[in-house]
């Protein structure tokens, strides 16, 4: 019944963000050097136009003209959140033609450099990291016991997860 | 149980739902050039109520629509008229359940209760993009229509009163967002969707939500089991219980909920942490034991209002001792309008003395000579129930829900002989916590993903 499983548990601590939205794989990396400092990372879907800067928009030195460690972190763990499959899909990556399946984060990395994606443009970071925040506000609403009845229409998947 | 009334055919229900159908498939296209084909859908939702007193008020809404003309009164009132007709199959579908189980059944009506103010601004702005949506329909939705939900849904959910509307849109843009775009969907759920819009168009109305008026109940309250709903960002536990008043008189079926917004990683045993300091009853679920209410609100529609403050720990009871012994006594509450859904049936049944059938996708019970097919998919990710255990049982403690057509078991445990006795496995037995080996690895692993979204929340949220 429902249309979008829930995520795949994964550590949180390198990758404490990640999403496919806006036509985007887009998330989080945290800094290994600079607890303070994280770095905003996204792929574009078709074209895998990338982009890396810091939270203060500066730009990541390591992606210049390719892909940097950030967004093959971010990759890495899409995969695990979500399933190579479904990222392939989002991320339009045609792997071996068999719809995804059997790829891997490794794979997929692999079949968007071997296009030579362009560089993106950096607007997009701003926003990414504006819905990260958004993301974690969402630990500080209260739990409430008023019946939600509309919840019905979300049962878990839990047994085939 | 009389298995043969939960799959012989309903009166009426066939008529209802095509007219249902149609309707939806008005969506798909949407509304803002109505084709002839739209237009029959349109004209048989209208048709489907002429009997009722929304009749006249359909047959103008879907005309101005058919004519693409319509503002957002009218597309209400085609969501009013679309769940009038669908709460007229939940109603001939839980007479047949009661029928079936030889459940008594409440006879009063449950009022609404006295509601919260809803910032009206916040409900326009939500009844706003739902209009968009239905104008545009599931095959032109594009990122930039499915994002607009997200500023509204962040202007509510701070908002307590709001809480219903501000999850099922954040639930329901998050799942048209992983199906964006429209043009290239393969398969559409258009009931699922139609159902999503139209509940989210009612309740953008004031006062929609209101719930149940709201009384006060004390006695004992033996837990059966839970079920556990969840999306990208929300969650919520339901206890389903029978409550006996110490006054003596009807045991009552209840459900107790509690639930929370969560970041998308927060899965697994992650839900139960959420929840868990929020209604001691999990912790009660999980022991195996009763509960003392002194108090304890309840509203008309058989939903307590949790309060640990009017809650002690009660007794060893065990659910299936409750569900063979007291489950038949007891009475199930009436149903607010708004509440009136197929998709909102999950009444607590016992089912014995069946054969279990594996099927290509799933499970079925030979209840005498009738299927009943199991829901095994449903059950908590963080629990020991398995589909391998619902397979080997038998005995079954679950909710009848009505899904895709017919009638399903959600299992909320089951009973399997081991070493020949009996050996209870409940889904929700880790929602008070657990010493089970997998479990204490799936909390661990839990409580260390919202440790970083606590540590990167205080260093970034509020710079
Ligand atoms: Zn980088």
């Amino acid at each position: 019944m429902r249309v979008v499983p829930s995520a795949r548990p994964r550590k949180l601590a390198k990758v404490p963000f990640v999403e496919l939205a806006d036509g985007r794989l887009q998330g989080v990396v945290s800094s290994g050097s600079d607890i303070g400092r994280v770095y905003v990372s996204s792929v574009e879907a078709g074209t895998y136009a990338f982009s890396c800067s810091t939270n203060n928009n500066r730009p990541c030195g390591g992606a210049r003209g390719a892909f940097c460690n950030h967004i093959r972190a971010l990759i890495g763990e899409a995969v695990l959140q979500y399933g190579a499959e479904r990222v392939a899909r989002y991320l339009k990556v045609d792997v071996s033609g068999d719809s995804g399946e059997g790829a891997d984060a490794h794979t997929l990395t692999f079949a968007m450099t071997s296009t030579h994606p362009a560089q993106g443009d950096k607007s997009a970071a701003a926003q990414v990291f504006s819905r990260f925040l958004r993301h974690l506000a969402y630990l500080e609403f209260a739990p409430s016991t008023a019946p939600l009845p509309e919840m019905h229409w979300f049962p878990t998947t839990g047994a085939v997860a | 149980m009389r298995a043969d009334l939960l799959t012989d055919a309903v009166d009426g229900l066939d008529e209802a739902l095509a007219a249902v159908d149609g309707f939806d498939q008005v969506l798909v296209g949407g509304l803002l050039r109505p084709q002839p084909a739209q237009a029959a859908g349109l004209a048989g939702l209208a048709d489907a109520v002429a009997g009722s007193p929304l009749a006249g008020r359909t047959a103008e809404a879907s005309e101005k629509t058919a004519a693409g003309a319509a503002d957002e009164d009218h597309f209400l009132v085609l969501a009013a008229a679309r769940t009038a007709l669908l709460g007229s199959v939940h109603d001939a579908l839980v007479a047949r359940v009661e029928e079936a189980v030889g459940r008594p059944r409440a006879e009063e009506t449950a009022a609404p209760g006295a509601g919260a103010e809803h910032p009206v601004n916040l409900l326009a702005a939500a009844r706003g993009w739902l209009c968009d949506l239905a104008r545009t329909g599931w095959q032109g939705i594009d990122h930039e229509l499915v994002g607009g939900a997200a500023p509204v849904v962040t202007a509510m959910l701070p908002e307590p009163a709001l809480r219903r509307l501000a999850t099922l849109l954040d639930g329901f843009a998050a799942e048209l967002a992983a199906s964006c775009p429209g043009a290239t969907l393969e398969r559409i759920p258009v009931r699922r969707w139609a159902d999503l819009w139209s509940r989210a168009m009612l309740l953008t109305l004031p006062g929609a939500d209101r719930t149940a008026a709201v009384t006060e109940v004390t006695g004992r309250l033996l837990p059966l089991g839970v079920d556990l709903h969840e999306h990208a960002t929300a969650v919520q536990a339901q206890v389903h219980a029978v409550f006996e008043p110490a006054d003596g008189t009807t045991p009552r079926l209840v459900r107790a909920g509690v639930s929370a917004p969560k970041p998308d990683t927060v899965v697994g045993a992650g839900l139960w942490q959420l929840l868990r300091p929020h209604m001691s009853l999990l912790a009660a679920v999980s022991e195996g034991r009763a509960m003392e209410l002194d108090a304890m609100p309840v509203t008309a529609e058989g939903d307590l209002l949790w309060d640990d403050a009017h809650a002690t720990p009660g007794e060893p009871a065990d659910a299936f001792v409750t569900a063979r012994v007291a489950l038949p006594t007891a009475t199930a509450a009436p149903v607010t309008p708004v509440d009136r859904h197929p998709a909102r049936i999950a009444v607590p049944v016992l089912i014995e003395g069946y054969t279990v059938e594996k099927e290509d996708d799933g499970l079925a019970f030979r209840v005498a000579g009738e299927r009943l097919a199991v829901d095994a998919v449903r059950v908590p990710a963080a629990g020991p129930l398995t589909a391998e255990a619902v397979a080997s049982s038998g005995a079954c403690l679950g909710l009848l829900r009505w899904d895709a057509g017919e009638f399903v078991l959600q299992p909320l445990a089951v009973e399997r002989t081991v070493r020949k006795k009996p050996v209870a496995v409940h889904a929700g037995a880790w929602a008070g916590g657990t010493a089970d080996k997998a479990g204490v690895r799936a909390e661990k692993a839990a409580t260390d993903a919202v440790t970083v979204l606590r540590e990167r929340a205080g260093r970034l949220l509020r710079k």
